[in-house]
């Protein structure tokens, strides 16, 4: 198509000036996609842990003191009483009271740091699942998490010394993988009893308590028994369950999302701006080429076709770029944000990046507008007079 | 339109005709009019050299033949049409069916290969795309450069690869590939040496005979001695 070809060979002839143009499109493309597609993936993921602890409720010691600002530095805990009080408000549903820690972690010679968990060893079943060997029975002996057992090759049978100079412990069990946890996360971590945990670290407390809903139906009931039997004059834990937490993430995520959409957003104006001056420049350069055509009978929404081509060009050189780029940028957002690419490739997520280049596309036509009805409506006299 | 039919019939109208056109160019330092009060008929196959020093008003009569721009006042009518009552896109078909443009700087599109060019008003006419009619539009295409002299083997070569007369005849191929009733030139040999010049006229006159009606603005006597009328204009109107 001849209209077309014009265009492109005008955007070939002044290829750098049209480069830098579709830097900024670029830029858009890449940011708007990456960002939808990690909105998606953690959307997506999210809502499949929903699924899987939607039946959670935490218990946190409340942060920051009461209004009464009594024991302000006193380490936030939650005591062996109040697990007591939760335990008797909850009914039949599962309290599980957790320690957490982090300590260096050897292996031969291998000396990294990694969480702890101390529980019950009769509540680990309820909250993980096992992948190999047994679930811990005893006070001594570890449970590995998936991740922490891949890094450091442990097996079942493996031991572990836990801290610089600490006890060596075997690892009588490996847990699934579990993804991202509202309560625990466990993968990348060890889970001992809570009385070696309590011998090791000192006896002050659990750090967070677990509450397993049976009835769904319930997790609000349950969360205000919860909040009455302990925060009565001041407020003394926080008390979230799976929703709320989800809620939590999400609206960190809307803020993250918004301010780079902007940026995205700002960078397609940007663009716009310089394609608008590009096509400007090529307008009044081809003035008297303006003129020509229309002698030899091109109609004004001819030319204003040339025109839009050559924005169109632009948009879809810049769209195509930064396309192919979303993919890079998509899987680093989505591979530091999430630390799982699962969600990646599904449709539902590589859509934005079609939207992302509809969008530097659009930015670009309408970038375009302007200058195609310049050209069109040139005069033609004075266009062929031009030099 | 239908090329060469109207409503009182061949031959019963003139081809071109100017009814007391006047044409002011509006300008901060005052107005200039341009072409003041001209009647003239052209009929059809007539070739007419329009002679007259510069600032005249050869081009701007041209023009207003041409379409390219509308009178002040006054009438002008192409085939019994009064292109006053016209829009601006039934005035661009005009221009692209009925009228060629040869001109004295060649204006041929730079980015465009010799083909190229010749080829743009032909898909203008068959709307904007070269679809099914692809073949046609390269037997046509083909057969016009031919008909002009230009060697086969330029047609691929940009504008600026070509000699003055070689532009020119790619100029001329692409006013006549629609096959139009008028051809319009301003000064067509104003940039070539004069045998160059020659071979133009030359080929503009044996245009002429195979039936074009040819307008042609020159100052050079022996160049407007290939035309079949002359007229001369002084500040807008016939001497
Ligand atoms: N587009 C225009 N705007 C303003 N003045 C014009 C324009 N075109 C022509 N003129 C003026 O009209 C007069 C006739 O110009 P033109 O038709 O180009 O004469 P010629 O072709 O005989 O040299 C001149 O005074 C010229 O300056
Ligand atoms: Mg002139």
């Amino acid at each position: 198509m001849i209209l077309f070809d014009y265009a492109r060979r005008n955007i070939r002839l002044h290829w750098f000036r049209s480069f830098l143009a579709v830097i900024g499109i670029v830029i858009g493309v890449v940011a708007i996609s990456s960002m939808g597609v990690l909105g998606n993936s953690l959307v997506l993921s999210v809502s499949e842990s929903l699924t899987t602890v939607g039946d959670t409720i935490v218990v946190y010691p409340q942060s920051g003191g009461g209004p009464m600002g009594g024991g302000g530095t006193t380490a936030l805990r939650i005591t062996p009483r109040q697990v007591d009080e939760i335990t008797r408000s909850v009914g039949t549903n599962i309290v599980i009271p957790v320690h957490t820690g982090a300590d260096r972690v050897i292996v031969g010679s291998e000396n990294r740091a990694a969480s702890l968990y101390g529980m019950d060893p009769a509540d680990i079943p309820e909250i993980l699942d096992l992948e190999d060997g047994i679930f811990l029975r005893s006070t001594t002996g570890a449970m590995a998490g998936k991740r922490l057992a891949e890094e450091f090759d442990l097996n079942v049978g493996s031991t572990v010394r836990i801290g610089e100079d600490g006890e060596r412990v075997r690892i009588v069990g490996i847990l699934k993988e579990r993804g991202i946890g509202f309560d625990i996360n466990p993968d990348y971590a060890l889970v001992v009893s809570d009385r070696w945990f309590e011998s090791t670290y000192g006896e002050e407390g659990y750090n967070l308590v677990v509450v397993k809903v049976q009835n769904l139906e319930e997790i609000d009931s349950v969360t205000t028994a919860i909040e009455d039997a302990l925060n009565r004059r001041t407020d003394v834990v926080t008390v979230l369950d799976t929703r709320m937490v989800l809620q939590t993430i999400l609206d960190a995520f809307n803020s993250i999302s918004t301010f780079t959409t902007a940026i995205g957003g700002i960078s397609l104006i940007v663009a716009g701006v310089s394609i608008l001056n590009v096509m400007m420049m090529s307008v009044t350069e081809r003035t008297r080429e303006i003129g020509i055509i229309r002698s030899i009978g091109a109609k004004r929404r001819e030319v204003m076709r040339i025109f839009l081509y050559e924005a169109l060009v632009l948009g879809l050189i810049g769209s195509g770029i930064g396309g192919v780029l979303s993919f890079g940028g998509a899987y680093l957002a989505v591979s530091v944000m999430l630390q799982s690419t699962t969600y990646l490739f599904v449709p539902s997520s590589l859509v934005y990046i079609l939207y992302g280049m509809l969008f530097g596309i659009g930015t670009s036509l309408l970038s375009g507008l302007y200058p195609a009805w310049r050209a069109a409506n040139l005069n033609p006299i004075e266009a062929l007079r031009h030099d | 339109m239908e090329k060469g039919v109207n409503s009182t019939g061949e031959g019963g109208n003139p081809l071109i005709r100017l009814d007391s056109v006047t044409k002011v160019y509006p300008l901060p330092a005052g107005d200039v009019t341009a072409i003041d009060r001209l009647s003239l008929e052209v009929e059809r196959g007539d070739f007419v050299a329009v002679m007259g020093v510069s600032g005249s008003g050869k081009s701007t009569l041209l023009n207003l033949i041409g379409c390219l721009d509308v009178p002040t006042s006054g009438d002008l009518y192409l085939n019994g049409v009064n292109i006053r009552d016209l829009a601006d896109d039934p005035l661009t078909e005009l221009r692209r069916d009925t009228i060629g443009f040869v001109f004295q700087q060649f204006n041929l599109i730079p980015l465009l290969t010799a083909y190229e060019n010749v080829e743009f008003p032909l898909i203008l006419a068959q709307g904007g795309n070269g679809g099914p009619v692809r073949e046609e539009i390269v037997n046509r295409c083909r057969a016009v450069l031919a008909s002009v002299g230009l060697d086969e083997s330029l047609a691929t070569h940009k504008p600026s690869e070509l000699s003055g007369g070689q532009q020119q005849r790619v100029a001329i191929a692409r006013a006549l590939v629609n096959d139009p009733d008028i051809l319009l030139c301003d000064e067509p040999t104003g940039n070539l040496d004069t045998r160059t010049g020659t071979t133009i006229m030359e080929l503009l006159a044996q245009m002429n005979r195979g039936g074009k009606t040819i307008i042609m603005v020159t100052h050079d006597p022996r160049v407007a001695g290939y035309a079949r009328r002359r007229i001369e204009l002084v500040d807008g109107r016939l001497a």
